[in-house]
């Protein structure tokens, strides 16, 4: 069985789908949202560079790269919100992470 | 110099005065103050005699002049003038002299205010705007001398603005008026609207052609010229306290003492009777208000000399005594008798500016102590004030001798009363007989109470003496303990002199002018009488008994109160003590001030509360901006409670957003 495009664009999606709802079912850890962050980005890249092969074109794996650095920069800064988070509140759980409440 | 500009200063000179002292008093100081504006007084008084000298003995003739143009709009015309004629010739002088002397006295009484500037300042302002009022050549300025006049009464009742009484006092005077000058001011329209004009020159002689027009309402014609006088009437009734607006003078002698006896005695009130006496040529062609007119004077009379009856404090006794001569005034020019209504207003500003000085002089003897009740064997202490008291309750209560002579009140009330009869039996005016019982049974309760008004203060057991030394001293000499009645200083006993002149002589010398042989050359063209009212010269030729019958009824009243004060001492007390109905209605005052309050002021209160607290805090706030602020805070915080504060409900929100735009963009742009 070969594994065409709609295999690559099956497990993107699926990823894609598990990073969301990690983000809005989780309750409890902000590290969890980061780490789910972090599969929908990756859910991207896997379409980018799937697209890239399928349609030789090297522009795709370039944005796959640019994706990567950006998601390395936003888990670095994201952590350090964490950290800085925890210091202030001394816990990270998501649902005390309500001040915006109107 | 020429008479014209001699009246001219002689009208200005009180503003001069009233702006000098009132601008810059506090810095030239109490004795300047003083000293500017009783000058100019005087100065203003010297230029009025000058001027009614030479009317009534140097043959001059009437005159305005004319200084500046008031209002001027389309065919409304008005100009700020001086009219010179018998009418205001007379108030001039009537005014001007009170007002000087009042000046004078009150170097005396108010030499203990801390705020004297401002009082003399008052004083002359009031002066001026009451010689505006009487020299107005048109109906706008004779509303600004009203208006004026109204204002300074009221600053001078309120001065002692510390005291609540006196600023409640204040403001009843001045509502009560706001009603008078409404009937006034549509007066004043509705004759303007007939005669399309408000100068008394152009329209005196207009008045007869109008005469007898009006319009059909309710199946009866109604006379356009009555309903003018009516309502200009209603006017007079509210400067000039009388029956249903009266209710404010009692009250007004909450102010200082002189300024009872200028503004709420001699002057301002007498206003509304020279304003009746000055529209002649209206009311002669006016029956039916005419006659309300003498109806309204009649019952005033009568209603107020019965409250004066039962009086305790000095100045209310005299307050009652004044509305009650007003009433008198207002009869005798209802009946048809303007020339005894002024003479009367003339007299009486002599008497009763003496009455209210010499009361003020008690009351500066006594240490600011009212109540009759607690005063008693005066003489003594205070014998010139008792004199001169004497002698304006001589005058006041017209005691003379028919056909001889007597003190000023005699020849003036005599006259109305006369004028009264005559006019009943002429049958000029139904209202006659009516005012002409009433005059004489008034004359003799006028002799009760004014007579009671001595007796008690001056020959009673002395009271005070009994009494615990607990009063509040006045100024410097801050003796506390047993009371020391003391005697005027002179500054204050020499007004009273002259005044007192005043009051034995003002009526032989100028009745032959008022109201005798002279009477048609004096009066000239000021006062208009119709070809039919002949009751002035009727007067003079009615029968023995009614000649007599006010000096019988003045010496049972006399007798009365001496008997009751007197003779049976404490009698007097003990009836009080014992009360009854009767007693109590008339210390009450016939409880208008209850029946005024229960219904208009209630009901002013009520309405008032209506449309506060519905139409303004339901409604308009409901509706308006409490209402917006409530609708915006339940929906705000029916919102606020989408925002969670969850970044997983924000994330799903913003994921249904996306997908929606999403399906939305494929659906239609179909990519």
């Amino acid at each position: 069985m070969d594994i065409t495009l709609q295999h690559y664009l099956a497990v993107g999606a699926m990823l894609f789908t598990i990073g969301v709802f990690g983000i809005f079912v989780n309750r409890k850890n902000v590290i969890i949202i980061l780490m789910s962050v972090e599969l929908i980005l990756l859910a991207v890249n896997i379409n980018f560079v799937a697209f890239s092969t399928y349609l030789n074109d090297v522009a795709g794996q370039v944005m796959a790269m640019f994706i990567l650095t950006v998601a390395a920069a936003e888990a670095a800064v994201g952590l350090a919100v964490l950290v800085t988070f925890f210091r202030n509140r001394g816990d990270i759980a998501v649902d005390d992470a309500s001040v915006m409440k109107g | 110099m020429n008479i014209e500009t001699l009246v001219t200063l002689g009208v200005f000179a009180p503003l001069l005065g009233a702006a000098i002292a009132g601008l810059t008093g506090r810095r030239i100081g109490d004795l300047a103050s003083q000293t500017i504006t009783t000058g100019l007084l005087f100065a203003s008084c010297a230029v009025a005699w000058i001027v009614f000298y030479q009317h009534t003995w140097g043959h001059m003739a009437s005159f305005t002049v004319e200084l500046l143009p008031f209002i001027n709009v389309g065919d409304f015309q008005s100009n700020w003038s001086i009219r010179i004629d018998a009418l205001s010739a007379t108030m001039l002088v009537v005014v001007t002299t009170v007002s000087s002397l009042v000046h004078l006295y009150s170097w005396g009484y108010m030499a203990e205010d801390p705020d004297r500037p401002r009082f003399f300042a008052y004083l002359s302002l009031f002066t001026f705007a009451m010689l505006a009022l009487v020299t107005a050549a048109d109906f706008m300025q004779l509303f600004f001398g009203w208006e004026g006049v109204g204002l300074a009464s009221y600053l001078l009742i309120g001065f002692w603005y510390k005291k609540p009484s006196a600023n409640a006092a204040a403001i009843k005077a001045f509502v009560v008026n706001r009603v008078g000058d409404f009937g006034f001011a549509l007066g004043i329209m509705t004759v303007f609207w007939m005669f399309g004009t408000v100068q008394f020159a152009e329209l005196f002689p207009m008045i007869e052609s109008k005469a007898g027009t009006g319009w059909m309402f309710a199946g009866h014609v109604w006379s356009a010229l009555d309903l003018a006088a009516f309502l200009l009437f209603i006017g007079a009734m509210g400067k000039s306290a009388q029956f249903f607006l009266h209710t404010w003078l009692p009250d007004a002698m909450e102010g200082p003492t002189p300024v009872s006896a200028l503004i709420h005695a001699a002057t301002m009130v007498t206003a509304g009777v020279y304003m009746v006496c000055l529209l002649s040529p209206l009311f002669e062609y006016a029956p039916i208000a005419a006659d309300f007119v003498a109806l309204i004077g009649a019952v005033t009379a009568m209603f107020a000399a019965t409250v004066g009856l039962a009086q305790n404090d000095i100045k209310r006794v005299i307050a009652y005594s004044t509305c009650s001569q007003l009433g008198y005034m207002f009869f005798a020019a209802g009946v048809g008798a303007y020339e005894a209504a002024m003479f009367h207003l003339f007299t009486h500003a002599f008497f009763k500016a003496l009455l209210f000085l010499g009361a003020g002089s008690v009351i500066h003897g006594m240490h600011h102590e009212q109540d009759m009740r607690k005063m008693g064997g005066l003489w003594k202490y205070l014998p010139i004030t008792y004199g001169v008291m004497t002698i304006g309750t001589i005058a006041i209560t017209g005691l003379g001798i028919p056909g001889i002579g007597g003190f000023s009140g005699f020849y003036s009330k005599d006259s109305i009363i006369e004028s009264a009869f005559a006019s009943a039996a002429s049958g000029h005016s139904p209202m006659g007989l009516f005012a002409f019982f009433v005059g004489i049974i008034a004359a003799g309760l006028t002799a009760y109470y004014s007579w009671r008004l001595i007796f008690m203060t001056f020959l009673d057991k002395p009271v005070w003496k009994d009494a615990h030394g607990d009063d509040h001293a006045h100024g410097d000499d801050h003796h506390h303990g047993p009371l020391h009645p003391h005697e005027s200083p002179w500054v204050m006993l020499v007004p009273l002199l002259i005044l007192s002149v005043g009051a034995i002589a003002a009526g032989f010398v100028f009745a032959p002018y008022f109201i005798g042989h002279h009477e048609a050359a004096f009066w000239g063209a000021a006062i208009f009488t119709a070809p039919d009212n002949h009751v002035l010269h009727e007067s003079h030729e009615v029968p023995t008994w009614v000649k007599w019958s006010p000096l019988i009824l003045t010496l049972i009243g006399t007798f009365v109160a001496y008997w009751v004060y007197v003779v049976k001492e404490g009698m007097a007390r003990r009836m009080a003590e014992r009360g009854g109905v009767i007693y109590a209605f008339l210390y009450n005052k016939w409880y208008f001030d209850e029946l005024y309050n229960a219904t208009f002021v209630r009901g002013s209160k009520a309405l008032g509360d209506l449309f506060w607290k519905v139409g303004d805090v339901k409604i308009i706030d409901g509706c308006g901006p409490n209402g917006m602020a409530f609708l915006s805070r339940v929906l705000a915080s029916r919102l606020s409670r989408l925002q969670s504060g969850y970044v997983y409900h924000y994330a799903f929100v913003m994921l249904l957003g996306v997908a929606g735009f999403l399906a939305f963009a494929l659906y239609a742009w179909g990519a």
